[in-house]
């Protein structure tokens, strides 16, 4: 029932919390199975070499050892690569290179952490004793990390089927037309950015335990996956060649993704083709470091951008250039994320009216990268964001201004931009204008006086940014190379008791999908929503899934249930009309009761949902007993949140610490149905995109190819004391196009806040002569820009 | 990590008998380093011998004008007690910055400065202090006993026992943390005493060093202007992803300036 704390849009307590707080949350490492061994992997010790040969023996003699195994094991099996799941088509026609990824290295290691034999025994501690005495001989090659050098000729070749590391150059835009636009232009605004490579760090590590059923010939595989079901499609499909149905992926509780879970691994298929030769449950779960070396990567752009424009600050035309740095090998879906995910998102929220993108994707001796929180959005919306900031300052105009002069104005949606994207709804002014207020703009001035007189320069960034979220239409993806669909599958069932399971092919790691989505169905159904439970992360119990990533949860997956409910209700209706004695297009229905209009017959749901199960008097020729229905949703759009993110920074020019001291966000999520939970994803959203704005980087070390930050003493999380207090707020245009009205929090925080906090910072030290910063903003870079920027004054 | 065997000895000879006796020995104070380096599989050591079992190594008293603390008492401890609080506040505010809380109910005097971790901060606390450390053979002054990374005069089985913290005029210890461990990327502790002035760096160098311009310069003058331009020579720092030397260098100075104001806004 609707009620007052559970009903759409209000902050009900997450229902997961309960089992979260109290210890009681099962995850994949707490699954434990009779009879269970461990696996521990050899990991490459070297970011480029040949494998001359790996000396097992001594591994198989220590105590403990159930076996060990290498490629060559796999590949006597049959067993296949890791697939990957989108093919980006290059610009002369071809489809990207696209090399074997073996699932243990065969013939070569090609970054530091690459798997090349595992070994599984009575113990974890066993196993990786016996591990250390697996002896391989390696010829230690040359690595290249960085991608613009990996594109150099002479450079290492990570694969002999990419010649100059090259997988694909992609473009997107017509050329000729902003050509024009830069010929025309009164002022151009030219930057260098760089989008560091970060590392995922979701709190629990990755893990996987594998078992097989020689009864039922069934293979069971709990993984800490953002989406089983695609998990066990590729996995069973393309790698193991197993019969679908008889392969069941369960990722049950799982301590965050960000992104990092929705890829297939080769441990998971390791591990479920090892179960069956040694006829045992095999578990295993990352050390940290694993986490560091094997978890797919984010980010790693090099671009080189510019924006023309005329002399009133009006955008003509932009052009942009990157180098994505896509590791040694392709994950699932990376090829997408700096060609789909990043190019169409160019626009933002601006008339801007020619465009023209230009990726290369390369490849390198790192660990793969792949979609992290905003995949492609957050370095879209960096380059967009850093150039417009860094044009008004250029043409001294102010970063408002700036924006609302090229804003796309709120009359004129559906709008479509010059990179393939049609914008269905928002008001980009409205949020600015909020977040103006909320952020106290008018009093910046003083604050920045005051900050003075204590020795701290203080300065304010804007942030006006847009995403594409609620992947995908399915039509769209497979036009630009997916090789899967992205709808949504969701079912709902009425016990007879009235009670109600839910079961979603979306994903809840974090998201509070057990809480949001029972608020939808407790209202819609009318019954109380303790009486809803939500049933994720099974293939054996949810009809399909394509799972939880790209804010896509509630947009899709939240329709596909909604879909259901329908079903379920015109059910309900046909049920009723029998119960009522009346025709049933004479039925009403609202909030749990079906009325026979104009008249006070009326039953409720839970007594609909007992006549279901119990048929004594149907109509059986056109009346089927039960309640439960299922729907697939495919979306006819991308939903695109949008918002303004003001940032306000001190920094100390003796150290160069920079603490952020307010930060403003006002999102556009379209309807809102539990805004403490969107809330808290903004937070988190937030957290982590201050996070790489200051503090996050992955290093390589650019000659020996070895991680530099392999471990939380040199990789910097955000933490609590780094982040201010967030003022948060919604301004909400409804999505026109999905059945609730949503659209999508999951990564806005991310994608919005990190130009605003660089541009705060260089706003802030301005007077200094301090014109750029790349990110991280680490205190020994922007004491250094302090000291090159005093260096050329005074020279 | 490796199997070792475990002891638990009573008293200091007990402990110093088995750490002779034993082929690789390793004693272990309250493990935040050494127990890390064992899951890594960095150290491999024969044997353990836990120290937590001697009651001698335990304690914090005030004696004359001088503070003694046991080597085995815990970081939380020291930020806590009132007698540090009272005598040497900076060396209180010191221990109550190191790592976090779960480090500080673990971490103990005589394991941090045995192990003379380069960015660790009572190294810096004992040399800026000038305090005096006691092991079971003999006694040796803090000037000596930092000898470079990871090394100390501390023999082979010598245990700390203890150290005697003379009591300043005035002290304060600061430290700018490296972002990502929150050990000090730059520490200094300045003090002013009957032992004169003493300024100690640490986390900038391979080891924990004093800084003999700026001592002289506040012997003279007590004030952060005394040594507003006394910069430390930068070729020696340390190098890494968080700082160059040059900026180690200079947050030298940046932070010496800064302690000397909390000291005399202390005193």
């Amino acid at each position: 029932m609707a009620t007052a704390e559970t009903g759409i849009g209000k902050a009900a307590k997450r229902k997961e919390d309960r089992r979260f707080l109290t210890g009681e949350g099962r995850y994949t490492d707490d699954i434990d199975l009779p009879g269970q061994v461990y696996a521990c992997f050899l990991r490459s010790p070297h970011a480029h070499a040949r494998i001359n040969r790996i000396d097992t023996g001594p591994a198989r003699e220590a105590p403990g050892v159930v076996a060990v195994y290498t490629g060559d094991d796999l590949a006597a099996d049959g067993v296949g690569g890791i697939p990957c799941g989108w093919q980006i088509t290059d610009v002369d026609g071809q489809p990207m290179k696209e090399p074997a990824h073996p699932a243990l290295a065969q013939g070569k290691v090609r970054y530091v952490g690459d798997q090349v034999a595992v070994v599984i025994a009575e113990s974890y501690h066993q196993a990786k004793d016996a591990a250390e005495r697996i002896d391989v001989d390696y010829d230690i090659l040359d690595a290249v990390v960085s991608p613009a050098e990996a594109l150099e000729e002479g450079r290492p070749q990570v694969h002999d089927e990419a010649p100059g590391n090259q997988c694909y150059v992609w473009e997107l835009g017509d050329g000729d037309a902003v050509d024009d636009a830069f010929n025309r232009a009164a002022h151009v605004t030219r930057l260098d950015l760089v989008n560091q490579r970060l590392a995922p760090n979701a709190i629990e590590p990755r893990a996987a335990v594998a078992s097989y059923s020689r009864g039922e010939d069934q293979y069971t595989l709990y993984t800490t996956s953002q989406n089983p079901h695609v998990t066990r499609l590729l996995m069973s499909a393309f790698v193991l060649n197993l019969p679908e149905h008889k392969v069941r992926v369960v990722a049950p509780d799982v301590g965050g993704g960000f992104g990092s879970k929705i890829f297939h691994y080769a441990e998971e298929a390791v591990l479920t083709w090892a179960s069956r030769k040694v006829g045992r449950p095999i578990k295993w779960t990352a050390e940290r470091v694993e986490s560091f070396m094997s978890d797919a990567h984010g980010r790693d752009h090099v671009t080189h951008a510019e924006l023309a424009m005329d002399d009133s600050g009006k955008f003509l035309g932009m052009r942009v250039n990157t180098k994505a740095n896509l590791g040694a090998y392709l994950s699932t879906f990376a090829p997408s994320v700096p060609t789909i995910l990043y190019g169409t998102l160019l626009a933002g929220q601006y008339t801007t009216p020619a465009i023209h993108c230009r990726v290369t994707g390369v490849f390198t001796n790192t660990a793969p990268v792949d979609a992290y929180r905003g995949a492609g959005r957050p370095e879209a919306t960096y380059v967009v964001e850093r150039l417009v900031s860094a044009a008004a300052r250029e043409m001294g105009m102010d970063q408002a201004e700036i924006r609302r002069r090229n804003f796309i104005p709120r009359d004129a949606f559906p709008y479509q931009t010059p990179v393939a994207l049609t914008y269905d709804v928002g008001d980009y002014d409205a949020t600015l204008t909020e977040a103006m207020r909320m952020a106290d703009v008018d009093g910046f001035e003083a604050r920045r006086k005051e900050a003075q007189a204590r020795g701290k320069y203080r300065g304010i960034g804007y942030s006006t940014y847009i995403e594409a979220c609620g992947l995908a239409p399915s039509n769209i993806a497979g036009a630009l190379g997916a090789r899967a669909g992205l709808f949504e599958a969701g079912e709902v069932r009425l016990h007879p008791t009235g009670k109600v399971t839910v079961f979603t092919g979306s994903h809840s790691h974090g998201q509070g999908h057990e809480t949001t989505f029972a608020q939808i169905v407790a209202s819609r159904l009318g019954v109380p929503y303790e009486d809803v439970d939500v049933v994720h992360g099974d293939t054996d119990r949810i009809a399909f899934g394509m799972g939880t990533y790209g804010s896509r949860s509630l947009a899709v997956g939240g329709s596909a249930i909604m879909k259901a409910l329908d079903k379920v209700i015109d059910k309900g209706r046909k049920i009723a009309a029998h119960m009522l004695e009346a025709a049933e297009q004479d039925i009403e229905y609202d909030d749990g009761t079906y009325r026979v209009a104009g008249t006070d017959k009326e039953i409720s749901m839970g007594e609909i949902a007992f006549s279901a199960y119990v048929p004594h008097n149907y109509p059986l020729e056109q009346l089927e007993p039960g309640l439960d229905e299922n729907a697939f949703y495919d979306p006819t759009n991308f939903t695109y949140p949008a918002g303004s993110h003001i940032c306000e920074v001190e920094v100390d020019p003796d150290t160069g610490k920079v603490e952020v001291v307010n930060f403003t966000a006002v999102d556009d999520f379209g309807n809102v149905i539990n805004p403490m939970i969107v809330e808290g994803q903004v937070h988190g959203g937030l957290a982590q995109g201050i996070g790489q704005a200051l503090l996050e980087q992955c290093i390589y070390d650019p000659d020996s190819g070895q991680l530099v930050t392999g471990t939380y003493m040199d990789y910097i999380m955000p933490r609590a004391d780094d982040l201010p207090s967030f003022r948060v707020g919604t301004q909400n245009t409804p999505c026109t196009h999905n059945p609730l009205g949503v659209k999508g929090c999951g990564e806005a925080g991310t994608i919005g806040s990190p130009p605003a906090v660089i541009d705060a910072i260089i706003d802030a030290l301005s007077p200094l002569g301090v014109r750029h910063l790349d990110m991280p903003a680490t205190p020994v870079r922007v004491w250094q820009a302090i000291q090159d920027a005093q260096g050329s004054r005074a020279a | 990590m490796h199997a070792f065997e475990y002891h638990r000895p009573k008293t200091l000879d007990e402990a110093a008998a088995v750490l002779a006796r034993a082929e690789d020995a390793s004693p272990v104070a309250g493990g935040q380093t050494l127990l890390q380096t064992l899951r890594q599989r960095l150290a491999e050591p024969s044997d353990l011998v836990d120290l937590r079992g001697i009651p001698d190594l335990y304690g914090i008293t005030r004696e004359g004008d001088s503070l003694r603390i046991g080597a085995m008492v815990r970081h939380n401890e020291v930020a806590r007690s009132r007698e540090v609080e009272q005598a040497i506040p900076a060396l209180a505010g010191l221990a109550g910055g190191i790592g976090d809380a779960q480090v500080r109910n673990m971490g103990t005097l005589g394991g941090s400065i045995a192990n003379n971790d380069p960015a660790a901060d009572y190294p810096a606390g004992l040399l800026g202090l000038g305090a005096t450390v006691h092991t079971s053979q003999r006694t040796i002054p803090a000037d000596e006993f930092f000898v470079d990374m990871f090394e100390t005069a501390l023999e082979p089985g010598e245990i700390v026992r203890s150290v005697d913290f003379p009591i300043p005029q005035r002290a304060s210890y600061i430290k700018f943390a490296q972002p990502a461990s929150r050990f000090a990327l730059v520490g200094v502790m300045v003090s002013q005493g009957a032992g004169g002035v003493r300024v100690a760096v640490t986390g900038a160098g391979p080891a924990v060093f004093r800084v003999p311009d700026m001592e002289q310069a506040l012997a003279l003058d007590f004030s952060a202007d005394a040594i507003r331009d006394i910069r430390v020579p930068a070729d020696e720092l340390n190098d890494d992803i968080h700082g160059t030397p040059e900026y180690r260098a200079h947050l030298v100075t940046v932070l010496a300036r800064r302690a000397v104001e909390a000291a005399l806004n202390a005193g």
